[in-house]
C-alpha cells in the first residue's frame, strides 16, 4: 500500500507522511503497555474511594491526578498521538481545544462558585442549600 | 482570442497552478475526523462544566452517596477498557490484512460495548425506579445529560461498528474500509478518554463531596 503511494506521489514529504501514517497503529506491545497502565490507573482511584483509607482532600487530589495521567496514557498508547502526526496539525488542534476547555471549565466553575456564595443569603428557598 | 492561435501559443500569464496539487484520496480524512472529535470534546467539556456547577444542588433529594454503586461503575469501566484493547487488536489484525481476525475482534469489541450500554441502562433504570429521575434535582439533570450523552455516543459507535463489519465482510480490507476503521478507532478510544473524565468527576469525586 505505501510502496504504491510512493510511486505515484512526486512529493516526497507527502509520501513520507503517508508511509508514516501506515505504520502508526501501534504494536501489540504498545497496546498492552497502555492497557496495563490504564488498569492500574483506574483500579487505584476506585480502591481509594471505595475503602476511604486516605483523608478526603488527599483522595480527591490523587484521583484527579491519576485521571490526567490516564488520559495522557490513552492519547499516547491508544490514539497513537505524537507531535508529528498529520504534520503537527493534530497536536495543534488538540492544544487549541485544551486551551478552550480549560478557559471554559475554570471560568464557569469560578464565576458560578462566586455567584452561588454571593447570592445565597438572599435566597428565599433555603432548602436548596443542601450540599 | 484569435481562432488561429495554435496549441503551442499559450498565454504565459497563468493564474492557476499548472499542475493540480496531488491529493491522495482520503489523505486528509484523519485530520478532519480529529477536528470533529475536538468539537465533540467541547460538547463534553460544556456538560462537565454544567455538572461541575450544578453537581451539588440536590434539591433535598438523593445525593451521590445514596444513588451510586461504585462496584457497578467499576465493572462498566472495565467493559469499556476491554473494548478499547480489543479494538486495538482489531487494528493490529487489519495491519496484517487478516480479515477474519479483524472481524472477530470487532465483534468482541461490539459485545463489550453492548455490555457497557446494558449496565448503564440498568443503572439508569434503577435510579429512575428509586425516584431519582432527571427532573428530581439539578444534580440529577446534569448527571443524566452528561452520562446519557456519552452513552448515546457509545450507541452510535456500536451502530457504526456493525456497519463497518458488514462493509468489511462484503468488500474486504480495501483502503477505504481501512480508513473507516481507523476513524472508528479514534472515535472509540476518544469515548474511553471521555469516560475517564466521567468516572473520575461524576462518580468518584461526587462520592467525596
Amino acid at each position: 500500500m505505501s510502496a504504491d503511494k510512493n510511486d505515484h506521489s512526486p512529493d516526497t514529504h507527502e509520501a513520507d507522511h503517508l508511509g508514516h501514517e501506515a505504520h502508526n497503529h501501534g504494536s501489540f506491545k504498545s497496546y498492552m503497555i497502555g492497557f496495563v497502565l490504564s488498569v492500574i490507573l483506574t483500579a487505584i482511584p476506585f480502591a481509594l474511594v471505595m475503602t476511604g483509607v486516605l483523608p478526603t482532600q488527599a483522595t480527591a487530589l490523587i484521583v484527579m491526578g491519576f485521571a490526567v495521567v490516564q488520559i495522557v496514557v490513552h492519547m499516547i498508547y491508544f490514539l497513537h498521538m505524537n507531535s508529528k502526526s498529520e504534520g503537527g496539525w493534530i497536536m495543534l488542534a488538540l492544544i487549541f481545544t485544551i486551551i478552550v476547555v480549560v478557559i471554559a471549565l475554570s471560568g464557569s466553575l469560578w464565576v458560578m462558585y462566586h455567584l452561588d456564595t454571593n447570592m445565597m443569603p438572599t435566597m428565599h428557598d433555603m432548602t436548596n442549600m443542601g450540599g | 482570442m484569435s481562432a488561429t492561435a495554435t496549441a503551442t501559443e499559450i498565454d504565459p500569464t497563468v493564474f492557476h497552478l499548472e499542475e493540480e496539487p496531488h491529493h491522495e484520496e482520503g489523505s486528509s480524512t484523519m485530520l478532519g475526523f480529529w477536528l470533529y472529535l475536538m468539537s465533540d470534546c467541547l460538547i463534553f467539556a460544556m456538560l462537565f462544566a454544567v455538572f461541575g456547577v450544578l453537581g451539588g444542588n440536590y434539591a433535598a433529594g438523593p445525593g451521590p452517596r445514596e444513588l451510586f454503586d461504585l462496584e457497578l461503575v467499576a465493572i462498566n469501566t472495565a467493559m469499556l477498557l476491554f473494548s478499547s484493547i480489543t479494538y486495538g487488536f482489531a487494528m493490529l489484525a487489519m495491519d496484517k490484512n487478516n480479515q477474519r481476525q479483524t472481524l472477530i475482534w470487532l465483534a468482541v469489541t461490539g459485545l463489550f460495548g453492548l455490555a457497557f450500554l446494558g449496565i448503564e441502562l440498568y443503572e439508569f433504570a434503577h435510579l429512575i425506579h428509586e425516584g431519582a429521575t432527571p427532573q428530581r434535582s439539578a444534580f440529577l439533570s446534569a448527571f443524566f445529560t452528561l452520562v446519557g450523552t456519552h452513552g448515546l455516543h457509545v450507541t452510535f459507535g456500536i451502530i457504526w461498528l456493525v456497519t463497518l463489519m458488514v462493509q468489511v465482510s462484503m468488500k474486504g480490507l480495501i483502503p477505504a474500509n481501512k480508513r473507516r476503521l481507523m476513524c472508528l478507532s479514534m472515535f472509540w478510544h476518544f469515548l474511553d478518554v471521555i469516560w475517564i473524565g466521567v468516572f473520575t468527576f461524576v462518580y468518584l469525586l461526587s462520592m467525596l463531596r
